[in-house]
């Protein structure tokens, strides 16, 4: 079957793709039932982006819901095996509550999770499909990644804790400088460490100009190694050709209760929003006690629709036919129509609404 | 082409102010001083084109992308927190989020309490953290009335200079949150129009810098 790409949208296109990408490297699909036990979210319930969930009665009196998140599910069903990485992607739909209009959306997710006994190189692999992902989705795309582990260091070097902890984090993902300075003030922390969070947040750009400036920067403050880890992660992506889309920046970050390590969000141009989400995620399998540890990224296609522009016409050519035309004469001009790359429209009468670029009337015999 | 910045203004004194300190960082555009109902315009020069919007409007254009830059109060970024980045304090339209009652108001814990606003998220959020159960009442205006006639028994509102409070015979007991207005940018946006936000900020930096000098 040939499937002209050109008519796909932008999201259907990504799917395709996508699927191929991860594939080659190993990702089998994980396929799942739309329902699973409520019980599963609410024990997770802030991992989940919205804790709105739509829920129903099963036929055993058991509550149910519809998915609003795949990675839960999978985690719950992995094998936690020591030495074993399993290594999964999945397509499928999640539902969830639209930010503006407040009701349930269905949105078409694409993502894989490695889970097991991640090394580096699972990182390395994960961060560059996800940078391959971006770059099926847009030429000008961006994947910027952060280091949890180093902002909880910087963290607990000020000596941030509790709520303010939390405060603090959430303003670092809105490079929110002015507000961290007043909680901190807030919290009887000099200005001098203030300035420190500052210097951090305000890094943003490609690793080899940043880098160094980060370990000017903090190499006194929290251990080396750490900068080394993100270092030598990014010099391998740059190595294999995903530099140019690659930035450091540390307002991306994520649930630190779940969220440990590498943290990344990926973006495209004409998408208001971040188009991919992901990061290592070991505290969520400690809380669901596994010793695993585990790393992955979620593709939101619904976002995609945006990049698609609307057709111009909603086909080629209507051709008008009345009751005088024979089945045999409007049956062979529309086959020679359409063996021209046409679209065609058979109808007695014009709809109304419908734009075309030719029409083709029999009854005046045209 | 240059690539043109998006920037929502809050229809206003405020947005006339902040317009000014836009200006005089490089970003001009002279057909906004015309006197006309016009609510878009654009220097294809400079790389920049304003808009006019509902103050209360300018974080949803923002956070959609409509606007790649804006300039919103702090009282609309707390009840509604977009996702969006904060990138700078303006200092300019100051004034404070606050709890106001009739003056012989008392706080009797046992009960609960009634508090009108136009604010729910941040009347839930000031009252949660202390643990005070509220009864939300959502007005869209006249807030002041609501504890004279009996609708509430608190305000959480916006307070200036506290003249409307006072001629209503109400006191501020409790200030919430200083409230400014701030400069925020469109996080698509932030990276792919990087170097014009960036180069506006740093002007405006410069500015406010400047002013407390």
């Amino acid at each position: 079957m040939n499937i002209d790409e050109m008519k796909l949208k932008a999201d259907e296109r990504a799917i395709f793709a996508l699927r191929a990408l991860y594939g080659k490297y190993g990702y089998s699909q994980y396929k799942m039932s739309k329902f699973e036990e409520y019980d599963l979210y609410v024990r997770n319930k802030n991992f989940l982006i919205s804790d709105n969930i739509i829920t129903f009665t099963d036929t055993n009196g058991k509550l149910m819901a519809l998915k609003p998140d795949v990675t839960l599910s999978i985690i719950k069903n992995s094998k936690d095996e020591a030495d074993r990485v399993e290594k999964v992607y999945y397509n499928e739909n999640v539902y969830r509550i639209s930010g503006s209009t407040k009701s349930f959306r269905e949105i078409m997710q694409v993502g894989l999770e490695c889970i097991g006994d991640i090394d580096d190189y699972s990182i390395f692999e994960v961060l560059m499909l996800a940078a391959e992902s971006i770059k099926t989705i847009s030429s000008e795309g961006e994947l910027d990644i952060s280091h949890l582990g180093i902002v909880s260091a910087v963290l607990d070097k000020i000596g941030l804790f509790g709520r303010d902890r939390d405060s603090v984090l959430s303003l670092i993902g809105e490079k929110n400088i002015h507000d961290i300075k007043t909680v901190c003030r807030g919290a009887g922390i000099s200005d001098e460490y203030a300035e420190l969070l500052k210097n951090l947040i305000s890094i943003y750009g490609k690793p080899a100009d940043v880098i160094g400036k980060l370990k000017n920067v903090l190499g006194d403050i929290i251990p080396s190694s750490l900068i080394d880890e993100l270092d030598s992660i990014v010099t391998a992506l740059d190595e294999i050709g995903c530099g140019d889309i690659i930035k450091i920046d540390f307002s991306v970050v994520n649930d630190m209760h779940y969220y440990n390590g590498i943290v990344f969000k990926g973006f495209v141009p004409g998408v208001p929003t971040g188009v991919l989400s992901g990061g290592q995620y070991d505290k969520l399998l400690k809380k669901m006690g596994k010793k695993s540890r585990a790393i992955g990224f979620a593709v939101y296609l619904d976002m995609l629709e945006r990049l698609t522009d609307g057709e111009e016409f909603d086909v080629d050519t209507v051709v008008l036919y009345g009751d005088g035309i024979s089945l045999k004469s409007l049956s062979e001009k529309i086959k020679e129509l359409t063996n021209n790359g046409e679209s065609v429209m058979a109808v007695k009468s014009v709809p109304e609404n419908i734009k075309y670029k030719k029409l083709v009337d029999l009854i005046k015999g045209e | 082409m240059k690539t043109i910045l998006n920037i929502a203004l809050p229809k206003g004194r405020l947005g006339e102010k902040v317009y000014s300190m836009f200006e005089k960082a490089g970003f001009e555009c002279p057909s906004i001083k015309e006197n006309n109902r016009k609510l878009i315009f654009e220097n294809e020069e400079v790389g920049v084109r304003y808009f006019w919007v509902k103050p209360s409007d300018v974080s949803i254009y923002v956070e959609r992308g409509a606007a790649d830059i804006g300039v919103a109060g702090k009282d609309i970024l707390l009840e509604y927190q977009p996702d969006i980045y904060e990138l700078l304090d303006l200092n300019l339209g100051k004034c404070r989020m606050a709890v106001a009652a009739k003056a012989d108001f008392h706080d009797d814990p046992r009960r609960t309490l009634r508090v009108a606003t136009k604010f729910v998220n941040i009347a839930q959020n000031h009252y949660a953290a202390k643990g005070r159960d509220i009864d939300i009442i959502h007005l869209n205006g006249s807030i002041e009335i609501a504890p004279i006639l009996g609708l509430s028994d608190v305000i959480v509102d916006i307070v200036e200079t506290g003249t409307t409070l006072k001629e209503n015979d109400l006191n501020v007991i409790e200030t919430v949150v200083p409230i400014s207005a701030r400069l925020i940018a469109n996080k698509s946006s932030f990276r792919f129009k990087n170097e014009q936000i960036e180069k506006l900020t740093q002007q405006i930096v410069a500015q406010l810098e400047a002013k407390n000098d």
